[in-house]
């Protein structure tokens, strides 16, 4: 958990990213409120808040008496999301990184290719 | 849908001249877990005392599950509250205390205080003033635990308790509260170790109110901007600044609002690097030397 944004926030991010790389299945339960809360050590309410957020988007819905269950879909969803999201948060920083250091697009598209071929 | 568990209004506690309680507005709801936060002195255990019908105030109203709560037994059994430095009968051993502990909790649940005396390695046969600072400690957090009290007050309960033993207590009482949600408020210095575990955070300073907001609201609710001066002055020129520092040409100042995106990049582009202000940090610049001459300006949450 970091600082910088609540918490809730975080909770429900994490969640995203575990469905994103299939560490949870769609059509398979999220941990629950309890667990997420003495897991991350943080407050229920907040977890809780999480957990809504993702339900507010239709990401998660609740099963009565069984839990909360991955939404069939939801996974190209999230990733049609964050794939819109990706240049605001991760280009441009890196554009505006690379221009203060005097790299240009050119040479910024080599060193992609090149860490790309290292990892 | 919430409930109400206590609320002051215009609260005013007063010894001789000093005025300990300033004309505070309170509220506590059911089933939440509150951070009662501010420097020594600032008011936090005249608070609880007066929440807990200890003392009287001198002024404004206080109900507590409906009622003053000072001289009814209706209500103080309902109550459980936790000094920082908990006073015991002289002879009386930790099993003494917890075996009276059900005569004053209707909710003791012996099997969780017996678990709780295991996890915490408190010797039980032992004269209490004999205990070492932690192990008092111990006693007290284990009967505010196992009370389940409606409302439960914690007035900085770790005083010598180490760091394996903090994290017990901040560990038990999540998994007991996510079973047996009630309210409880934790007076506590270690604000970064509790943090998230708050629902709420009320900040006392001088008997007054200065912040009275969601924990999540707090969070990234202010951020430091650091970098050349000039940089840092263009960038915070039109925001409020709760604190400063500065070094030769750099600078670094901290804002109280969110940044959004475009803030973001803005400050990237003027060369400025951004941190988050952490919960202790943020109420040390608003409890710190810089306010100390405006105690009377708001602080928007």
């Amino acid at each position: 958990m970091d600082d910088s944004r609540p918490i809730f926030v975080q909770i429900a991010e994490q969640i995203e990213n575990d469905i994103i790389d299939g560490a949870v299945a769609e059509d398979a339960a999220i941990p629950s409120i309890n667990e997420l809360a003495a897991f991350h050590r943080i407050n229920p309410a907040t977890a809780l808040k999480g957990v809504n957020r993702l339900v507010e988007q239709g990401i998660v819905a609740k099963r009565r008496g069984v839990g909360m269950f991955v939404v069939p879909g939801a996974r190209a969803r999230l990733i049609e999301r964050r794939r819109d999201e990706f240049a605001a948060d991760y280009l441009r920083p890196l554009i505006t990184e690379a221009a203060k250091l005097g790299i240009g697009i050119d040479e910024l598209a080599g060193m992609l290719r090149e860490e790309r071929i290292l990892s | 849908m919430t409930t109400t568990v206590a609320r002051a209004r215009g609260l005013v506690k007063r010894y001789g001249s000093f005025t300990a309680i300033d004309g505070i507005d309170l509220t506590l709801e059911e089933g939440r877990i509150y951070g009662l936060l501010g420097r020594n002195g600032a008011g936090k255990t005249t608070i609880m005392q007066l929440l807990t019908g200890q003392i009287f105030p001198n002024g404004g109203e206080l109900e507590v599950f409906g009622r003053a709560p000072a001289e009814h037994a209706e209500v103080l059994r309902r109550l459980c509250f936790i000094a920082e430095a908990q006073r015991y009968p002289e002879d009386f051993t930790p099993a003494h205390v917890l075996t009276s502990a059900p005569w004053f909790f209707e909710h003791w649940d012996a099997a969780f205080a017996e678990r709780l005396v295991a996890d915490f390695r408190l010797p039980l046969k032992r004269r209490i003033k004999k205990l070492s600072r932690g192990q008092l400690s111990a006693v007290g957090v284990i009967v505010g635990l196992a009370s389940r009290a409606p409302l439960t007050f914690f007035d900085e309960p770790y005083l010598g308790l180490d760091a394996v033993a903090r994290q017990i207590f901040y560990d038990r009482l999540l998994e007991d509260y996510a079973e047996h949600p009630r309210t409880i408020v934790l007076s506590t210095h270690l604000i970064d170790e509790v943090a998230n575990l708050l629902e709420h955070v009320i900040l006392i300073d001088r008997g007054r109110i200065l912040l009275d907001s969601d924990a999540d609201d707090v969070r990234g609710s202010a951020t430091t901007v650091a970098g050349p001066s000039t940089a840092v002055e263009r960038f915070v020129a039109d925001r409020p600044v709760i604190g400063r520092e500065a070094i030769g040409g750099l600078a670094s100042a901290t804002i109280d609002g969110r940044l959004d995106r475009a803030d973001r990049l803005r400050a990237a582009e003027l060369g400025l690097e951004l941190a988050p202000v952490s919960l202790q940090q943020l109420i040390v610049h608003l409890t710190g030397t810089e306010l100390a001459g405006a105690p009377e300006k708001e602080v928007a949450a």
